[in-house]
């Protein structure tokens, strides 16, 4: 049975790991390879790393990053973060990454989605939506949430499929940083909506609202920083607590 | 030991030599025909779109060089499903070392068939110390149904085949090279061959 996947976020700066809440005080968190590698021998079913460093020399830091995790760690990682061409994809691919993540680049140029399609097949393209409750409605938000746009987000969700995203990475603006659970019924809608797997970010506090984003909002894998960064959950214990409860986990 | 990973420019096989690295081995990405005759073991991976890739084998001749290997060849994910019949995928044909045809998954289920799933009904040296019902990492939309070739099932929608073998001819639809050290001990078979 295919299970479902627990997926620490490592966000990146200038080739560094950090914590920070709504990337605030950012603090130096160590070696990104070092945490990678610790996740995945306790069971983290992959990675996501997200770029956030805006320096000139980003893309060759980011590219030494990739190569290396990719020779160290045996489970697949999505890189994200300041991709906005099929270039751009391409180095990160041959370097190691098996999946990249596109956000506002895929807004901005919807194109960009079907052409990474074609030239390296959906499995590879994780489009990210960050959206925020905004009277009755989910709006897209660009730029970690700071740009509203007139995008409604199961809209945007079905374009994005029909482009040839392989998967979505949904971000409640909303739940983002409270630890109050996931968005679960806009989850739940966003499956029914479309047929590509869907990652639930934004608002893990407890073992609980894991479970939670898989039974009530159906999501196929979840996404967590902080909780994983200071260790107030551990992985080994939310997958047993999951396959208590009764969701199909690996273990 | 001298492994040929085949390059014809599809997708990640950076990942498969990393891999190999850390199990102690070296593996040559090339797409030449005597390098590859010569290699005591081939890896032909793939990911992508499949009327693509074979177009690339075809331009470079390995869609004839790789059906007359006679050393253990394994073919991964896209690498497998390009060594049967045929595909769905682009109505593409194959090379014809698997004598099955590879199909799409109904819309019934997400799509494409990501994440970490099981295998069981092992019947290969290829699974040498794997338990049954291990987890690998799988990532498809198209899929190669039961066939007398089947060494490895999973269930997806239906039960379809995981792994295939004919003589000399692997075919895994997992990722071993990003299945943990399951997946790390299934390359090490293949390399003990």
């Amino acid at each position: 049975m295919l299970t479902k996947r627990i997926i620490p976020c490592l966000d990146i700066k200038n080739g560094r790991t950090v914590k920070g809440i709504n990337f605030l005080e950012l603090k130096d968190a160590g070696d990104p390879v070092e945490l990678a590698l610790k996740y995945s021998l306790e069971g983290a079913d992959e990675l996501v790393f997200l770029d956030i460093s805006a320096t000139e020399e980003r893309r060759k830091t980011l590219v030494q990053l990739v190569q290396k995790v990719a020779q160290t760690i045996n489970i697949p990682f999505t890189v994200g973060g300041g991709i906005s061409s099929v270039e751009d994809v391409e180095l990160l691919l041959k370097n190691g990454a098996d999946k990249i993540s596109i956000n506002s680049s895929a807004v901005k140029n919807p194109k960009l989605i079907s052409e990474i399609a074609k030239n390296f097949g959906s499995q590879c393209v994780v489009v990210a939506i960050d959206a925020k409750f905004i009277h009755e409605n989910w709006k897209v938000h660009l730029v970690g949430g700071k740009v509203a746009t007139e995008l409604d987000l199961f809209d945007w969700a079905k374009e994005v499929e029909q482009l040839g995203a392989g998967e979505i990475l949904f971000t409640s603006m909303n739940n983002d940083g409270t630890k109050n659970g996931f968005a679960n019924e806009a989850l739940a809608q966003l499956s029914k909506t479309v047929n590509v797997p869907i990652i639930a970010s934004g608002g893990a506090g407890t073992m609980n609202h894991f479970e939670e984003a898989f039974s009530i909002g159906s999501a196929d894998a979840a996404l967590a920083a902080s909780v994983f960064h200071y260790n107030e959950i551990s992985i080994p214990e939310l997958k047993n607590y999951l396959k208590t409860a009764g969701i199909p986990v690996r273990i | 030991m001298k492994i040929a990973i085949i390059d014809y420019g599809a997708g990640n096989i950076k990942s498969i030599q990393f891999a190999l690295n850390r199990l102690g081995f070296e593996g040559i990405l090339t797409n030449n025909p005597s390098e590859i005759r010569s290699a005591e073991k081939v890896i032909f991976p793939g990911v992508g779109e499949a009327s693509s890739a074979m177009k690339k084998l075809k331009s470079s001749g390995l869609d004839e060089l790789i059906p007359t290997l006679t050393q253990p060849v394994l073919g991964i994910c896209l690498g497998m499903q390009l060594m049967c019949n045929h595909t769905e995928e682009g109505d593409t044909k194959g090379l014809g070392i698997f004598d099955t045809n590879i199909v799409q998954f109904s819309n019934r289920v997400k799509v494409p068939h990501m994440g970490w799933n099981t295998i069981y009904n092992l019947q290969s040296p290829l699974f040498q110390g794997i338990n049954e019902k291990e987890y690998l990492y799988l990532v498809h939309s198209y899929y190669a149904p039961l066939s007398k070739n089947t060494i490895a099932n999973t269930i997806y929608e239906k039960e379809f085949s995981s792994a295939l073998q004919l003589n000399n001819f692997y075919g895994v639809q997992f990722h071993p090279e990003k299945s943990g050290m399951v997946g790390e001990q299934i390359l090490k078979n293949f390399l003990n061959l």
